[in-house]
């Protein structure tokens, strides 16, 4: 064992890159719930956009275009559900398992011709002299553009849900659907943008793990980040900024558990691999006793006549 | 404009009809799928639907229709009483494999001596190992109201880890010459699940899926529990007000679904599987949400829902191998069919009515 080989500096850098697909992922989500709706299927909405991401970044050569055809067709999929929760008005739980079930496969069946394919490289950022500063270089200004950005829309999200109009009434519609809808508001619209915000952002999550982070095409290869995902925005109590917090530090224990069984520590490295859900059921039984901030309306269905 | 009028009462021909009908959209969703694949559509769900039943090589596909329903009817059953009183367990493929585990591990305690004990207590630790597993979400959600379906999905990730670890350490054959994986209980006799009927298919776990069956069915309708499942889901607050307790609910709920699906792969690991392996688990706890759907949450419905689903099973491979399907487009297919499913749901409690925009 030689735990001197993990480069602390080495390990906060990747540590960000770790935490951004599920940065990106929780923040849609977080957003869909406030909206009063619970998705299930951003496991599903992520590896789609995974393969969705690769297969264009492949085919056309640019990256760019990837992270927006993951996008796409992470909202894409989650139009599935939307129709179903909030025109067909099914019960949410099942859409959701529904939705990742039926990702996993439409993935399988898209990623058919990729696997072993090399995707082209996102540049990453490289200011002269900034980048190469020792420690701040690495950790700040030697990222690519999608972790900024997820930072960013952490910081967009929280101001529009605190100060903009828009966000108003997307926690009105979560908190109380029926008195949004007597005050004039469309729920079901609201809801609506709301869930295909949430697949677009799942969507870019999982393309930055098909991408950037690993970055090859493997069948399944979200390994159950979309549900940690799911898990974080409770362990957040439905805040931007914890959402944040919370991923960096999941992205910090997959990233330490990785250098950990690199390292050669005596620990199996089957148990090393099933710490990061093990962390996450201690975090969720730790943050659900107090349930007074999960949105008021969270999982019901709505439907103007009842 | 189309107008959703909510029925007085769901509607019982509608709630019979639904899965019917989304099996035949299905089929046409899934012919479309697969012409754009380009395969031959009808030759390809013809191939999925009625070759193992009817076609040349039927005799051999037929047993395999209980080898492979009995796994997801037992695990359906488990997770259908959950799911009628709201208690959303998704974490039996966990439970399925430390069923398995445990399971086998009882048995391989005992090579090489032969006894009629070992058996039973396969069955009997199988069972508990997936109760255990199951015990943890229900515990948790009990204790400190913990959201069960995070934690059980979770625990199936444990679950895989804790499978690989055994595999390559604890219950790996001494004599297996490095490859990971236990020994197989197929050569052992005390403790393998052998066919009942020779060629029948009939192992011990299809027996307990039967049984399963119809114990829940009573369970459902003539027992104060059952009535009180269904209450809950129905009626939380009218369960509240009749003083049914929600932490015994639970606690039975997430516990016999963690039980059934804990039978189920410890015979199967006993049996059509023979040994515990890295990937030994096939995703049955998945595949069995979509059949506790597709039947309604009925046992009878169950019971036939899984037929189906092992048929797609079965056909698939067929079609695989056959027409080079690939495997992934019958997953779709499935996963296909719960979305059809939960849409024409809607028929089942709403009445669809075009009205004149204006008059709504």
């Amino acid at each position: 064992m030689d735990l001197s080989a993990i480069n602390p500096v080495l390990l906060i850098a990747s540590l960000m890159v770790a935490a951004t697909p599920l940065l990106l992922a929780a923040i849609g989500e977080l957003v869909v719930e406030k909206s009063g709706v619970l998705n299930l299927g951003v496991e599903g909405m992520m590896i789609v956009g995974a393969i969705a991401g690769f297969a264009v970044s492949v085919e056309t050569g640019s990256p760019l275009l990837g992270l927006i055809a993951a996008m796409i067709g992470g909202a894409l999929l989650s139009c599935l559900f939307a129709f179903l929760t909030q025109f067909a008005l099914a019960n949410q739980v099942a859409s959701g398992l529904a939705l990742t079930l039926f990702g996993l496969g439409l993935s399988a069946l898209m990623g058919q011709g990729y696997v072993g394919v090399k995707p082209p490289a996102m540049a990453t950022l490289d200011i002269p002299v900034i980048s190469d500063l020792p420690v701040i270089g690495p950790i700040f200004f030697s990222h690519d553009p999608v972790l900024y950005f997820g930072v960013f829309l952490t910081a967009a999200v929280w101001y529009a849900l605190k100060f903009t109009r828009i966000g108003l009434v997307l926690r009105a519609t979560g908190e109380n659907h029926d008195a949004a809808h007597a005050l004039g508001y469309h729920v079901i619209r609201v809801r609506v943008i709301a869930i295909l915000f949430g697949g677009a952002c799942a969507g870019l999550g999982g393309a930055y793990i098909s991408l950037i982070r690993v970055p090859q095409w493997t069948e399944g290869m979200t390994a159950g980040i979309g549900w940690i995902a799911l898990a974080l925005v409770v362990f957040a109590s439905w805040k931007p900024w914890r959402v944040l917090l919370g991923a960096y530090l999941f992205g910090g224990i997959n990233v330490l558990q990785l250098n950990l069984q690199a390292a050669g520590v005596a620990i199996p490295v089957e148990y090393l691999a099933m710490s990061p859900y093990v962390i996450t059921i201690v975090v969720l039984v730790i943050m659900s006793r107090d349930k007074t901030s999960a949105p008021g309306s969270l999982g019901r269905i709505f439907h103007a006549s009842s | 404009m189309i107008v959703l009028e909510k029925r007085p009462q769901p509607s019982r021909a509608w709630s019979l009809m639904t899965p019917v009908v989304a099996v035949v959209i299905t089929m046409i969703a899934g012919g479309l799928l697969f012409a754009a694949l380009g395969k031959n559509p009808a030759e390809a769900i013809g191939t999925i639907f009625w070759e193992p039943l009817f076609g040349e090589y039927a005799f051999f596909y037929r047993p395999q229709l209980l080898v492979k329903g009995a796994p997801l009817v037992l695990i359906a059953i488990g997770l259908s009483l959950g799911f009628r009183a709201g208690i959303w367990n998704i974490g039996a493929e966990g439970q399925y494999i430390v069923g398995a585990i445990c399971g086998a591990g009882a048995g391989l305690a005992f090579y090489p001596m032969e006894s009629v004990f070992i058996f039973p207590l396969m069955v009997l630790a199988g069972a508990l190992g997936g109760w255990c597993w199951a015990m943890i979400p229900a515990l948790l959600k009990v204790k400190f109201g913990t959201n069960e379906i995070l934690v059980s999905l979770m625990l199936v990730y444990v679950a895989e880890q804790l499978l690989a670890s055994v595999s390559l350490g604890l219950l790996k054959n001494p004599q297996g010459f490095g490859f990971p994986g236990s020994r197989n209980l197929q050569s052992y006799e005390s403790a393998f699940n052998a066919e009942l009927i020779e060629g029948s298919g009939m192992h011990w776990g299809v027996v307990a899926a039967f049984i399963a069956v119809i114990l829940s069915y009573v369970l459902l309708n003539k027992h104060i529990l059952g009535f009180n499942i269904r209450l809950t889901g129905e009626a939380p607050r009218a369960a509240r007000f009749g003083g049914v307790n929600p932490t015994r609910l639970i606690l039975f709920c997430l516990g016999m679904s963690g039980m059934l699906a804990g039978l189920a792969g410890m015979f199967e690991a006993s049996g059509p599987a023979g040994q515990i392996s890295i990937d030994f688990n096939v995703g049955y706890g998945f595949t069995a949400i979509i059949v506790a759907f597709l039947g309604r949450l009925h046992p009878v419905g169950i019971l036939l829902a899984g037929l189906l689903m092992a048929l797609t099973y079965i056909g698939g491979e067929i079609a695989q191998s056959n027409l080079g399907l690939p495997a992934a487009a019958i997953q779709v297919f499935q996963g296909m069919l719960l979305f059809f499913l939960l849409a024409l749901d809607l028929l089942t409690n709403f009445r669809i009515r075009f009205a004149a925009k204006g008059a709504a």
